[in-house]
């Protein structure tokens, strides 16, 4: 076995347990942990890597795949992915044990009702954080208000606006 | 509306197809746009209130959202194995597609074809969660938790406050507040 499977598995499962917040909050230690102190690769590499993981679909973590796959190849990236989502998903799971099994309560109730508004507020104050994003270029942010207006108002669907955006930005690629 | 303990019947391949689809059309961080549209709109596996605290508990406890709402939905569904069905649909197919990226990377460089069509990808991502949004705010029916969500909009958004710290003074309010009104209305 890789000497290196353990460290990876290590890395990422501390970082796991300490994502509060999601994955956002982790990755200036995540940087620290890979660059500064294993000596697995330069800045400059993570910020690659980083700047791959913002293109690819799914959630931003899976910088994890990367970053192990970069260590110890394929069984790096799944160390590094099971690191990344075993311990937080185990966290989760014991809270969504005791958020059903109190269904019936009052008290769950309130703790339903009360917590509804914050995802609201954090999902509008993510909205104004990516509009603000400076990396969007015109063309992105024309395409993503024309995107929410087309759903909001008409009845067509995301993969259609999907296969859109993948035919208009790849032509403009050769002009 | 669904009430919080109705239990579809589903199966664990549906279950993991569904987040499966998630993940993979997850771009530009429009998971919770895509999961709202197939938990809440399209499965009605949960009810938009549920949908919503649920996000509230994902993002408080450690972990990446989307992940943790697989679990959430998973294990309300069909228990544990739910849980690690769902996670694995969501992960799965984008761990497949980021080591094929990478090692275009590794052996093209940048690519700067594949980064334009990822680019038009990111940016109907961003709509959808601004449509998320706008629908969201759209079904608010109460002053008090408006208010709540405005604050918390404002503090986090706006102000660039830290995220923990505010939910961890504003949702005990939230929470009290909805627990007052339900004493005081039994019926709720």
């Amino acid at each position: 076995m890789d000497s290196r499977l353990p460290g990876l598995f290590f890395v990422f499962g501390s970082l796991s347990l300490f994502s509060f917040g999601g994955g956002q909050a982790i990755i200036a230690d995540m940087q620290h942990q890979v660059v500064d102190v294993r000596h697995w690769m330069t800045a400059r590499e993570f910020v690659d890597l980083f700047a791959l993981s913002r293109t690819a679909p799914g959630p931003s973590t899976l910088i994890a795949a990367l970053i192990g796959w970069h260590v110890a190849g394929f069984f790096g990236a799944l160390v590094g992915t099971i690191g990344m989502y075993l311990p937080s998903s185990i966290v989760m799971y014991g809270a969504v044990r005791w958020w059903h099994a109190k269904a019936d309560s009052p008290f769950r109730l309130a703790l339903q009702r009360g917590l509804a508004p914050i995802a609201l507020g954090l999902v509008l104050a993510g909205a104004l954080t990516v509009l603000e994003a400076a990396q969007a270029n015109t063309l992105q942010l024309a395409t993503a208000l024309i995107t929410a207006g087309l759903l909001l108002y008409t009845k067509t669907g995301p993969y259609l606006l999907m296969a859109i955006a993948v035919a208009l930005f790849g032509a403009l690629y050769y002009f | 509306m669904t009430s919080p303990n109705s239990k579809p019947n589903v199966s664990l391949a549906t279950l993991a197809g569904v987040f499966l689809g998630v993940g993979l059309a997850s771009f530009g961080g429009s998971s919770a746009a895509w999961l709202y549209r197939d938990l809440v709109q399209k499965r009605g596996w949960v009810s938009e209130e549920e949908y919503l605290s649920a996000m509230t508990l994902s993002q408080v406890l450690p972990g990446a959202n989307p992940v943790n709402m697989a679990m959430y939905v998973g294990s309300k569904l069909r228990g544990g194995k739910g849980g690690v069905a769902a996670v694995m649909g969501l992960v799965g197919p984008p761990f497949v597609v980021i080591l094929i990226l990478g090692a275009l990377y590794v052996r093209y460089g940048a690519t700067p074809f594949v980064h334009q069509i990822m680019g038009g990808l990111i940016a109907v991502g961003v709509g959808m969660v601004l449509q998320l949004a706008a629908q969201l705010a759209k079904n608010i029916r109460r002053f008090v938790p408006a208010a709540f969500a405005l604050a918390i909009f404002l503090a986090v958004g706006v102000f660039r406050w830290p995220m923990i710290p505010v939910v961890l003074v504003l949702a005990p309010l939230s929470i009290a507040a909805e627990a007052y009104f339900i004493r005081k209305t039994p019926h709720g």
